[in-house]
């Protein structure tokens, strides 16, 4: 009776680790993950356009119909990344994600505080490399340090009723990123 | 002999209660840090790099981009106030203010997420677009047919969840407390 007892109680215990180790490594094993789904949409290092949700169709699901969205799929292993990004008339927002989805950074144009969001993203050890001086002049201007060396970023522009939502794209076609040249 | 039927028998229940545990919490929808108001649920860590192991594993399963804390919070419904499941045979509204943001758009999905199909090609409402009454107060008709004001079509799918997102908020922000004001109330009015 106690053997048989303790058997149930090594399953459990046993079951216990196989749920934890389980849901810690689902995130290595996506292969439908939002990265994925839009590498074979987006060049690499450069802001391209995402099409808005339909019925029919979308890229990822609980995408936000009211915004314009532009992506950057990022690969800071040649240099570090500049984005520029100029604001849209409403509401304009830009979030970086790692490689597995985690939104490790957002900002909004009003936080922003100006008519373009200019932002440079690198890796810490880019961060590290920095020239002090270089340090000392970016009072204004924003460094984001990126957890890996790829991710995405994603600029969403408000169309605040659907006639709007030329003009939101508009405003993100004008957005790039890019690495910058070493120097 | 019977060592060896022991271990395979724990092996087989580990491997049964683990595994099972993992779907029902992902399907489910299990995360911690939730912030409850009314009908309305939303997990603003999910936003930020303290999203927890169950929220992370959801979002890489289904392969959506969280809202970033920063940028706003998702609140979502799917049911009414007082536990009624949403069905798209039936009339629900949703009326009375939202806590503060700079804009909010309220959308309905199907339960994977998608963009329900109707004719009108209406699947939400933003805070500029809505009807509202002289002291500020709205009401949206979700419904599978037309209503007069602001109708949410229901396009008469079998289940829908609703999102409403408050973008430039300081909810999940700064708050700690549940004190972040109301989220509209959702009744249901009956069915066809």
């Amino acid at each position: 009776m106690i053997r048989a007892l303790l058997w149930i109680l090594a399953a459990i215990l046993l079951g216990g680790i196989v749920h934890l180790s389980t849901v810690l490594a689902l995130p290595q094993a996506a292969r439908q993950d939002a990265y994925s789904r839009l590498a074979p949409l987006t060049p690499i290092n450069t802001m391209a356009p995402l099409a808005g949700p339909t019925a029919q169709n979308a890229v990822m699901p609980f995408m936000d119909p009211a915004f314009a969205g532009a992506v950057c799929r990022y690969d800071l292993s040649g240099g570090m990344l500049k984005l520029i990004a100029p604001v849209s008339q409403a509401y304009t927002s830009v979030t970086f994600y790692t490689r597995k989805s985690v939104a490790y950074y957002a900002i909004n144009d009003r936080a922003a505080g100006r008519r373009t969001i200019e932002l440079d993203l690198m890796t810490p050890e880019q961060h590290a490399e920095l020239p002090e001086e270089e340090d000392v002049t970016a009072a204004d201007r924003l460094i984001i340090e990126s957890p890996g060396t790829t991710g995405l970023i994603v600029l969403r522009a408000l169309a605040p009723e659907p006639g709007l939502m030329t003009m939101a794209r508009q405003a993100l076609a004008g957005a790039t990123c890019g690495i910058q040249p070493v120097h | 002999m019977r060592l060896l039927f022991g271990s395979c028998f724990t092996l087989l229940i580990a491997a049964a209660l683990g595994l099972g545990a993992t779907w029902l919490t992902l399907t489910r929808g299990v995360a911690f840090g939730a912030l409850t108001i009314g009908a309305w649920t939303a997990w603003p860590k999910s936003g930020s790099v303290d999203i927890d192991p169950y929220a992370r594993a959801i979002v890489a399963r289904n392969g959506e981009l969280p809202i970033g804390m920063g940028d706003g919070v998702a609140f979502y419904a799917r049911s009414d106030d007082v536990g009624n499941k949403f069905d798209g045979r039936c009339t629900f509204t949703i009326s009375g203010t939202t806590p503060p943001a700079r804009y909010w758009t309220v959308t309905l999905y199907n339960p994977e997420g998608q963009l329900v199909g109707n004719t009108v090609d209406r699947h939400d409402f933003t805070s500029e677009e809505i009807v509202r009454d002289s002291d500020g107060r709205f009401t949206i008709t979700v419904a599978p047919l037309a209503r007069p004001g602001n109708w949410l079509p229901s396009g008469g799918t079998e289940q829908f969840v609703l999102v409403w997102r408050l973008y430039d908020t300081p909810i999940g922000v700064a708050t700690r407390t549940t004190k972040v004001g109301p989220m509209p109330a959702i009744t249901r009015k009956g069915c066809s």
